[in-house]
């Protein structure tokens, strides 16, 4: 049942983002897709006792390859759709958190809590590095057998 | 002669349009920059330099005559990711030889003035759902999902509002926080919503600066270490803006 709710809801709320952000009318099914990915494989991992930081690390790896994948096939920037499946992923809950025990005088637990959000914002960026390295390495790759083939 | 520098100058027009276009519709860097060299390239001038920053561009192109630079500032960043598509695609249009120059520079213009794709009621909208679905996400109670709607969506009403009536974006998110705070607490201390904890987060969500975050993160990674710092500035203060009208509604109750 949670599942269900937690497809559906992360869904809808991607898709929500990119009307906030303008995006294309036409491409808002797949930014709610690409989102929901992320979303699953977060939350998958996170409640089976994956560490935090390696959960969105996965997550954000998965949501680049899906974005190229979208962008490659209809011919559009790929910051459209990542930007919809990250959302999620950013640590608000823990920066909030943070926040609030900084309010309440209580700086151990704060810089703890901020710490860790901003390990998370890291690896949030480290999965979409990996990805774009992996693309890079896959269209040189392919370059390669091309010109070899030519000669 | 004459002839050949006012083709340099119109083709330098259309580029600094793209770009500026691009680069107000929250678009990375390196895609401004790629756009750019790409349409001047291929409307014949082949040596091109772009500087893009997220406050301004400096072009120069190199030809027979003298080089010529330009330079345009950036006042107002906005998220218009339709925008970024569309200009994209002029682009690809002007590379498969679609265009003549005149022709993409009214195309080009007509983007600019074109206005959002949804009415703000629509975005208002979104921002209320999405809400109620990071709620949810975030392993809320469903009594909770409406007071995060309504929070959600009037948070995010009033972020516009106080964006149009002080056009200071430090300001406007932080009166946005302060408001979600304020009726977070109000559904609580009601006995309409249960959580105050999970109503705020998820309501906060339409403000946080993911774009920028993103964005931050590719131009540094790309070399574009001034954007990318600028960026990350710009979304850091975004965040502590949030963070700090939250931070007013709890050291008060």
């Amino acid at each position: 049942m949670t599942i269900v709710e937690q497809i559906i809801t992360s869904f809808i709320a991607s898709a929500a983002f990119v009307i906030i952000f303008n995006g294309p009318k036409r491409s808002l099914f797949h930014c709610g897709l690409v989102g929901m990915i992320g979303w699953m494989f977060y939350f998958l991992l996170e409640t089976n006792g994956v560490d935090m930081v390696l959960a969105t690390v996965i997550a954000s790896f998965t949501i680049a390859i899906a974005s190229q994948y979208f962008a490659k096939k209809y011919k559009t920037p790929v910051i459209i759709y990542s930007v919809a499946g990250i959302i999620p992923l950013v640590p608000g809950g823990i920066a909030y958190n943070a926040m609030r025990s900084f309010v309440e005088n209580d700086y151990n637990l704060a810089i703890n809590l901020a710490a860790k959000a901003f390990m998370i914002s890291g690896s949030i960026a480290i999965g979409l590095v990996f990805s774009e390295v992996i693309n890079q390495i896959i269209r040189k790759s392919k370059l390669k057998t091309i010109v070899n083939k030519t000669h | 002669m004459e002839m050949a520098k006012q083709e340099t100058y119109d083709i330098m027009a259309v580029c600094l349009l793209a770009g500026k276009i691009m680069l107000q519709s929250g678009a990375e860097t390196y895609r401004v920059e790629d756009t750019m060299m790409r349409i001047a390239s291929s409307f014949g001038a082949y040596q091109s330099h772009p500087y893009v920053t997220p406050t301004g561009i400096l072009f120069s192109v190199e030809g027979n005559e003298p080089t010529k630079t330009k330079l345009i500032r950036i006042v107002e960043r906005t998220t218009d990711l339709e925008k970024v598509a569309q200009v994209n695609g002029i682009s690809r249009r002007i590379s498969a030889g679609e265009f003549t120059i005149e022709e993409a520079y009214k195309e080009l213009k007509k983007i600019g003035e074109s206005g959002s794709p949804y009415s703000l009621w629509i975005h208002v909208l979104a921002a209320a759902v999405s809400s109620g679905c990071f709620l949810i996400m975030f392993q809320g109670e469903w009594r909770d999902f409406f007071p995060a709607f309504i929070t959600g969506g009037l948070g995010f009403l009033s972020l516009l509002y106080f964006h149009q009536l002080v056009p200071i974006k430090f300001f406007s998110e932080f009166s946005a926080s302060l408001l979600i705070g304020l009726q977070a607490l109000f559904f609580v201390s009601t006995g309409i919503g249960g959580e105050l904890d999970k109503i705020i987060i998820g309501s906060v969500m339409p403000l946080v600066p993911g774009l920028l975050i993103t964005n931050a993160v590719r131009d540094l990674m790309a070399g574009h270490l001034i954007s990318g710092l600028a960026k990350g500035a710009d979304a850091f203060l975004t965040a502590f803006a949030i963070g700090a009208g939250i931070a007013v509604i709890f050291s008060f109750f």
